[in-house]
């Protein structure tokens, strides 16, 4: 061993011992970390580590309504068309800079091209300014119903403010500056992809003085350094580690070791308030889900308990929810949607009157996502007995992302159906369920509806401001999805935490993945 | 000298360019679309089809393999399309893991393997030979996952003396370090003692029915001075060149090894970089090894001239 | 060359027997496998979930009929028979096996043949060997896997590929040497055509080490396409591998052993099976090459 390993071993280890009193939280994520930009990509690890680092103007708190966040008071003037807003005191980038209403409008430009909502709301957006340091302004059109839902959006794309300089970086170029003005600073020297992350405590960070609800409130930070452990992928390891203490917390904990870990000493499992839906979505432009009759044979074919009976097991973390929209929030009704509840006769009869020509419908299994992966079986089997020709087809989940966005005919690698799951947050609204955009092929996602009624009850619900209207519409944009068959919701499921018991002050809101708050004793 | 080993460089060249035309085609066949992964789940089609254009992959392939060339010897192998990281950079920060676990293995390996070799060559025929040649044939045959399994099983969860996962870096201790890779290495030697014993016990079985065994003998020296000195010693060049063959049977099990264990290392990277058909990364990791191969065996074929004064170039 | 001897050696040599043995065992318990007490191994029911082996729980046919049912190897996740899928598994470890060994040695043989006799073709073609032989061959059998869709041929190709300069090195090293023989320099002379000298002369000398390599490729192969299946990059799911009823019990390996060492005794035996049977089929048919192993 020579003298320069020597005196690397020995410095690391100084180093070490030097931190020896660091509260150090390591937590283990359900995925791997590869995208550094929440903006450029909709992924849920991104988001996470956006709510690390970034700030956002408004928040959503655990009784689903907006509050503000960096946002001191806002005014709406009397048109509904201007509204101005001023940001509190304390506010600053962690390079020292003070977070400025350019910096604010430079950042939500950027969001607003990319985010589903974002991109929605800018349609309304006339023009947005920043006449003084600490406010800025937003000149709309015409009125919008959903301002302040967008810019305290909880899920993806969150509207995280960045310094000017890297909010103006190209919205289809990844960041590389990973300045923010959040609760905690991300150590990029530290940072191995796919090995782990390290983020430290930002000191001068100013929590609000609520206490913290959601992705609203008071961002207090009690450790002095997070770790993300992005090696740890195998479900059985990373249980292990836990009750080793090795590691802290397994932020989603797979169905398989719920059982053996709620009764584990030392381990404590936690069950969020939100959760995610399962739904099956149909390729509404190839046969045999381009006839509507089809699609509805299927969804009566489909038993929500089967699913989720089959991909989660465990009584407690499920419940069906025959609407489109998060069951216990304000726009899920049972409008429409008896065609589901319907049972395994009338599936048959109504596949048989729809002319059904037993074209093979290709379903696309992932074999790599515990979380989902056995929804497309459970559909196989049932879409079988309905009377259909099912042709499962095994695949990675990035093989599977890749081949959904093709519009392509089966022969030229085409699909007809996959199965996924949403998180609450990103499909409890008629405007941020992206499921029910149909506009066709230029649809924001895959599967491509195609129904100008939709399309045109969706529009009015953006413009209405009153919660009542505004709940009619929904319920009215529901019935023509389970009407046109849109795609097949199939039950909620929220996924549970595990930590060791001497953690305590967890989010569990369900909104996203939340570090803030966290003490280790 | 200097000529032979000149030569023996050259040589690499063309077997160097045809891996590197290899590996490029190899990825070229693919029908995925790394756009569409990067983009994440929610993503709409528009959204990544700007992305599939801003990663170049419209370009004509021969164009795409000029640009490819160029920068590889400028000692650029790209960036990685899935972790924004230049290829170089990931590959540097998996070498350490990968390295410790290889090296640890076959320093074990030998360690293990050689003496029980030759000892069941000079008792040829016995218990301990039979036993050995069976256990080496079992070693071949458990696939070494299940192996890491069954370990696991009974020495972190049962005996709790170990711990199941990870990869602690040397620069935290050696200590940590040494304690999180027994497993892993002792689960990967077990292929290599199997192979290596077989070699050992071959060569030195040859070594002894040598005359200068018998001349070793009459000349009085102790039977452990004969099998040390002479047998062992004249065994070098078969055991070194299995080493070498070997380094392809390593990759094949430090691939399953650090997946099991979850070790942060270079067969991970693989694993990862081919389910996201990242293209750069895993044409740089499969040139990686190739040129570890490559490598390896000049050297064993350089060490030749050390082992076996008999070989003369 | 003296081949009914050769036989007979074969015969009674014990690895030979032994390996022999066990493999004839297994390729009558796939051939049978629909009529062992297995069910469709694809058949799931929510309820029997996790089942230890031996307990007893229900299957729901395609039909929608429930069916008691004994699960003697337990049951995984989804709530499949692993024993059905163990049996069902077999046949595809022995399809690979044996595919991957015919196909590389198909080309290997063609290779070598051409390498040894068309000193043209050798320099190119060695060049492109060493270079082939260089990339680890679980790294190309991964990326090829991954790349296109898993099915049996891509698995068999895949696996077979890294394989073929192996057996072209060694065909083309017999091919050298037989070439220099008398009768064949004869034959040359005669007029002979070239490829009667090497299906009537050449060939038959390379039988005997290409069967014993075939059989090594064979086991390597079963070992490959399990490992490949783990991973996550083999067959489709639905068609159960020893390879995915591993990689399936993973998640739950603490509770439920059973998924992974059950599979994973039948591999271990398997691929031993071959191995013992090569070993014994390389004592007695190419002792040379004992001598060198």
């Amino acid at each position: 061993m020579n003298r320069t390993m020597l005196a690397a071993i020995l410095l690391g280890a100084a180093a070490t011992l030097a931190h020896a009193d660091d509260k150090v939280l390591r937590v283990v994520p359900h995925s791997n970390l590869a995208i550094l930009d929440p903006i450029w990509t909709t992924a849920y690890m991104s988001r996470n580590h956006g709510y690390m680092i970034y700030d956002t103007l408004f928040g959503t708190d655990a009784h689903n309504k907006i509050q503000p966040q960096m946002v001191d008071t806002w005014t709406e003037s009397p048109d509904h068309r201007l509204w101005t807003f001023k940001l509190r005191k304390g506010l600053a980038f962690h390079d020292g800079a003070p977070v400025t209403g350019e910096d604010v409008v430079a950042s939500l430009a950027r969001w607003g091209k990319r985010d589903a909502m974002g991109v929605a709301l800018m349609t309304f957006v006339e023009r947005m300014d920043a006449p003084n340091p600490d406010t800025f302004r937003i000149f709309l059109r015409e009125p919008c119903g959903f301002v302040l839902e967008a810019l305290g959006k909880p899920s993806s794309n969150v509207p995280f403010i960045m310094p000017k300089r890297v909010a103006e970086t190209d919205p289809f170029k990844q960041i590389d500056d990973y300045t923010g003005s959040g609760p905690y600073i991300f150590k990029k020297d530290e940072f191995k992809p796919g090995d782990k992350a390290v983020y430290v405590k930002n000191t001068k960070y100013v929590p609000r003085k609520e206490p913290a609800s959601g992705t609203a409130g008071g961002k207090h930070v009690y450790v002095d350094r997070v770790e993300w452990n992005l090696a740890l992928r195998d479900v059985q390891a990373q249980a292990n580690a836990l009750v080793k203490g090795e590691v802290d917390i397994i932020e989603s904990l797979a169905f398989d070791q719920f059982e053996s870990m709620s009764k584990e000493k030392g381990i404590k499992v936690l069950k969020p308030h939100i959760g995610f839906q399962y739904m099956c979505r149909f390729n509404h432009l190839l046969p045999p889900f381009n006839k509507v009759e089809v699609r509805r044979a299927a969804l009566a074919a489909f038993d929500q308990r089967a699913f989720l009976k089959a991909q989660v097991g465990v009584p407690e973390l499920y419940n069906t929810c025959y609407s489109m929209f998060t069951c216990g929030t304000p726009y899920a009704s049972d409008a429409g949607n008896a065609i589901m509840k319907m049972n395994m006769r009338q599936a048959q009869e109504l596949l048989k009157k729809s002319g059904y020509d037993r074209t093979p419908v290709v379903l696309m299994k992932p074999t790599d996502l515990d979380a989902i992966g056995k929804l497309p079986d459970v559909a196989a089997q049932e879409m079988r007995q309905a009377g259909f020709k099912v042709d499962l087809q095994a695949m990675d989940w990035q093989t599977l992302v890749s081949r959904r966005a093709k519009k392509d005919p089966v022969s030229q690698g085409g699909w007809n159906m996959f199965c996924t799951a949403w998180i609450a947050p990103d499909i409890w609204s008629p405007v941020s369920n992206a499921a029910l955009d149909a506009r066709g092929e230029k649809s924001g996602w895959f599967g491509w509806p195609d129904d100008p009624k939709l399309q045109d009850l969706r529009a009015k619900f953006m413009r209405e401001t009153d919660l009542g209207r505004k709940k009619k519409l929904a319920e009215e944009i529901q019935a023509e999805a389970f009407a046109i068959a849109t795609h097949a919701p199939l039950g909620e499921y929220q996924a549970p935490v595990a930590i060791r018991d001497n953690i305590s002050g967890l989010n569990v809101s369900g909104l996203a993945n939340i570090y803030w708050g966290v003490k280790k004793n | 000298m200097l000529s032979f080993i000149a030569r023996r460089v050259l040589a690499t060249l063309p077997v160097l360019a045809v891996v590197a035309v290899l590996v490029f085609l190899l990825l070229r066949l693919t029908p995925g679309d790394p756009a569409a992964i990067l983009a994440g789940d929610a993503a709409s089609a528009s959204q990544v089809a700007q992305i599939r254009e801003s990663l170049g992959l419209e370009e004509p392939i021969p164009v795409q393999f000029g640009i490819w060339l160029r920068h590889l010897a400028a000692g650029d192998l790209g960036e990685s399309y899935y972790y924004k990281v230049k290829v170089t950079e990931l590959i540097a920060q998996r070498l350490e893991p990968t390295l410790s676990l290889a090296t640890l293995t076959i320093v074990f390996a030998v360690l293990v393997s050689v003496p029980l070799g030759a000892l069941a060559a000079w008792r040829f025929g016995g218990a301990f030979d039979r036993a050995l040649m069976g256990f080496s044939v079992l070693g071949f045959s458990v696939p070494v996952f299940v192996l890491a399994y069954i370990l696991i099983w009974i020495v972190s969860l049962k005996l709790g003396w170990l711990p199941v996962q990870g990869y602690q870096r040397l620069a935290g201790g050696v200590g940590p370090w040494l304690r999180h890779l027994i497993l892993p290495s002792l689960t990967l030697s077990v292929i290599f003692i199997a192979l290596i014993a077989r070699v050992t016990r071959a060569a030195v079985l040859e070594a002894l029915g040598e005359d200068y065994i018998r001349t070793a003998r009459a000349k009085g020296l102790p039977e452990s001075r004969v099998l040390v000195r002479h047998a062992v010693a004249n065994a070098a060049v078969p055991i070194v060149t299995v080493i070498g063959i070997g380094i392809a049977l390593l990759v094949g099990g430090v691939v399953v090894t650090e997946s099991v264990y979850a070790i942060p290392g270079l067969g991970r990277l693989t694993v990862d970089a081919v389910l996201a058909r990242d293209f750069p990364t895993i044409q740089g990791v499969i040139l990686f090894f190739s040129l570890l191969y490559v490598g390896v065996n000049l050297l064993v074929d350089l060490s030749y001239v050390f082992l076996d004064p008999r070989i003369r170039y | 060359m003296d081949a009914t001897g050769a036989w007979s050696r074969v015969r009674r040599n014990w690895p030979v027997r032994v390996g022999g043995a066990v493999l004839a065992v297994l390729v009558l318990v796939a051939v049978a496998a629909p009529w062992l007490g297995t069910v469709d191994p694809t058949l799931f029911d929510a309820g029997s979930r996790d089942l230890v082996p031996g307990k007893v729980g229900e299957i729901t046919t395609l039909d929608g009929e429930i069916l008691k049912h004994t699960f003697w190897f337990g049951s995984d996740s989804f709530g499949r028979d692993i024993y059905s899928r163990v049996l069902y598994g077999s046949r595809v470890s022995l399809a690979v096996g044996v595919l991957a060994a015919l196909v590389s040695l198909g080309f290997g043989i063609v290779a070598g043949l051409s390498a040894g006799y068309l000193r043209w073709l050798d320099g190119v073609l060695m060049r492109f060997m060493d270079g082939l032989m260089a990339i680890p061959a679980i790294l190309i059998a991964i990326a090829l896997v991954a790349m296109w869709r898993g099915s049996l041929v891509t698995v068999v190709v895949a696996i077979a590929i890294p394989e073929i300069p192996r057996v072209t090195r060694l065909v083309r090293s017999l091919v050298l040497s037989i070439r220099e023989e008398p009768y064949v320099e004869a034959a040359v002379s005669l007029g002979t055509p070239t490829w009667k000298i090497m299906f009537a002369h050449i060939l038959p000398n390379t039988i005997a080490p290409l069967v014993v390599q075939g059989t090594y490729i064979c086991a390597s192969a079963i070992l490959v396409e399990a490992i490949l299946s783990f991973l996550g990059v083999g067959l489709p799911p639905d068609i159960p591998t020893w390879g995915n009823i591993m990689a399936e019990g993973r998640p739950q390996f603490n509770l439920y052993p059973h998924n992974i060492f059950i599979p994973g005794a039948f591999l271990a035996v398997t691929v031993l099976a071959v191995n013992i049977l090569g070993d014994g089929l390389r004592d007695t048919l190419d002792p040379k090459m004992a001598r060198r192993l």
